[in-house]
């Protein structure tokens, strides 16, 4: 029997490692979503929960440790799978064709390189101006300081092309999804002949409801002016 | 009777496996909708060696479906248009008078051409040899009841068993992975009692061996099951991996 780092090395291993990454980010984007929810619940709500975050220290760091992680392996295996075609097949066909009927290929599953290293690049510009952004110190009820996040993000999704940006990327996501969240379960050996249908549609219908769920907090803070009554100030 | 159709035909020629190849056109009008796709080949090299030319050459058997000899990859389509359908069974009723066609060996590092659409398929041989087989002298076949399997396990041995290795599943898949090949081949063992006993050593041998041969990942396409003549579900690869990392936990 190989040993484990042998066997997470093999095709089968790797194709293992893309379902559990991937999988893994998409319980993280469930997370983030139900967080960033925090901006309707009450005027200070979303700078306690960035400033309950922050002050977890170590916790913190493990987890975006982890984070980190997950997405540098994930985008490593993407990447090295879709650059081994090339050495699979050096010449290709002059005519190439599918054939439809139980095929996954379409837009979604032909895009999966474009849309992910989008999504990378959008991490590092996301991450470099929510995380490490500057904002105003502003004090809590209780006399607390904490960075003021919430205004951070009113002010970017107020100016059009950043929110504009953040659509088209989410809309990415959820095109990453709509082939990935069906076919990190097959990886997992997880799907069988009858539970296809089932975990396609599964697939469509969580990558949707993620995407207007994260969609719709730009687009109300755009359309709104950063005014809008369901803001509470 | 039936009138005669005009075919525009667009097919490789590679005079050797290290030779430069290139595609030949030629219009052949004596088509008619009984042939079947590799009878209106036939056609074709009669008139070549007629005019004192080299006859195209192409893989074939049965000429019924059942011997996974043939494998042309038909305007960009393994065994061609039809569903479930090996090259060998397609008729040329599915095309009409005046159609283009053209017609490419499978392209994969591991299946290098032998000559035109001839391709080296020894790889899946390989693949087979490192695992796929059950090691127990079976002696003469027992009686079919001896030891009762549950049919959904039959059912499922059966479906995979199916699969008559013509590479088609190779030649469609954007990655040239052969994962459906190998897992059909492991699945249709691991789910009976007598190739129970070896199951995680095979998937682990199999894998490897295909990984060795150069084909590449599978990214969950399911072109494959698309083209597959004998319709093998991709459920057999979701099993292949779930069969491995049981393998691997249980060392
Ligand atoms: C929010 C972040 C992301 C999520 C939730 C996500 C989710 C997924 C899922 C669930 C899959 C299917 C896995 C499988 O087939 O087993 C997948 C595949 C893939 N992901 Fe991502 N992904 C993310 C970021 C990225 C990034 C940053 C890249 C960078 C290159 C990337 C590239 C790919 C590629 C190329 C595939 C297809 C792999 C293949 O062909 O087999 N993804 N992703
Ligand atoms: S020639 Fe035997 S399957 Fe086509």
């Amino acid at each position: 029997m190989p040993t484990i780092i042998k066997a997470l090395q093999s095709q089968v291993g790797r194709k293992l490692m893309t379902g559990i990454t991937g999988i893994a980010l998409m319980l993280f984007l469930v997370v983030h979503l139900a967080g960033n929810y925090a901006i309707f619940a009450s005027a200070e709500a979303f700078n306690i929960y960035t400033k309950k975050l922050e002050s977890l220290g170590i916790l913190l760091y493990i987890a975006e440790a982890g984070l980190l992680f997950f997405v540098l392996y994930h985008s490593y295996l993407g990447i090295s799978i879709w650059l081994g075609k090339r050495k699979a097949r050096p010449s290709g066909y002059e005519v190439y064709k599918s054939k439809g009927g139980a095929s996954r290929q379409n837009l979604a599953s032909r895009s999966m390189i474009l849309s992910g290293i989008t999504i990378l690049v959008f991490l590092v510009v996301h991450i470099w101006s929510f995380k490490f952004g500057e904002t105003e110190m502003i004090m809590s009820a209780d006399g607390e300081p904490m960075r003021d996040l919430r205004q951070l993000v009113i002010d970017s999704f107020t100016t059009w092309y950043i929110a504009l940006g953040y659509i088209v990327v989410l809309t990415l996501i959820m095109l990453h999804l709509f082939h990935g969240a069906w076919s990190a379960f097959t990886s997992l050996g997880v799907t069988n002949k009858n539970k296809t249908h089932a975990f396609k549609l599964g697939a469509y219908v969580f990558a949707i409801v993620l995407m207007l769920g994260f969609i719709f907090i730009p687009v109300y803070i755009f359309v709104t002016g950063g005014t809008g009554s369901l803001i509470a100030y | 009777m039936s009138t005669n159709m005009t075919i525009h035909l667009r097919y490789w020629r590679q005079s050797g496996p290290t030779a430069k190849g290139y595609f030949e056109d030629r219009t052949l009008s004596t088509v008619n909708e009984h042939m079947s796709f590799l009878e209106m080949l036939d056609v074709l090299n009669e008139e070549l060696q007629l005019e004192g030319k080299d006859p195209v050459e192409f893989d074939y058997d049965c000429r019924e479906g059942i011997c996974g000899s043939c494998n042309l990859v038909i305007n960009g389509q393994a065994h061609g248009p039809k569903k479930g359908t090996a090259c060998c069974q397609l008729h040329m009723r599915n095309y009409s008078d005046g159609d283009h066609i053209t017609i490419e060996p499978p392209r994969a590092s591991a299946f290098p051409v032998i000559k035109d659409l001839v391709v080296d398929r020894s790889a899946f041989d390989r693949i087979i040899e490192a695992g796929g087989y059950v090691s127990v002298k079976t002696g003469s076949a027992q009686e079919a009841n001896a030891r009762p399997i549950p049919k959904k396990d039959a059912d499922l041995a059966f479906d995979y068993a199916a699969c008559i290795g013509c590479g088609a599943c190779v030649a469609a898949c954007p990655n040239a992975s052969a994962s459906l090949f190998t897992s059909a081949k492991i699945s249709h063992l691991s789910h009976l009692p007598q190739g129970d006993v070896e199951r995680n050593n095979r998937v682990v041998a199999m894998v490897e061996q295909m990984e060795e041969e150069g084909f590449g990942d599978c990214s969950n396409f399911g072109e494959c099951e698309a083209v597959c003549p004998k319709e093998i579900s991709i459920a057999a690869i979701a099993d292949m991996r779930r069969d491995y990392a049981r393998a691997v936990i249980q060392g």
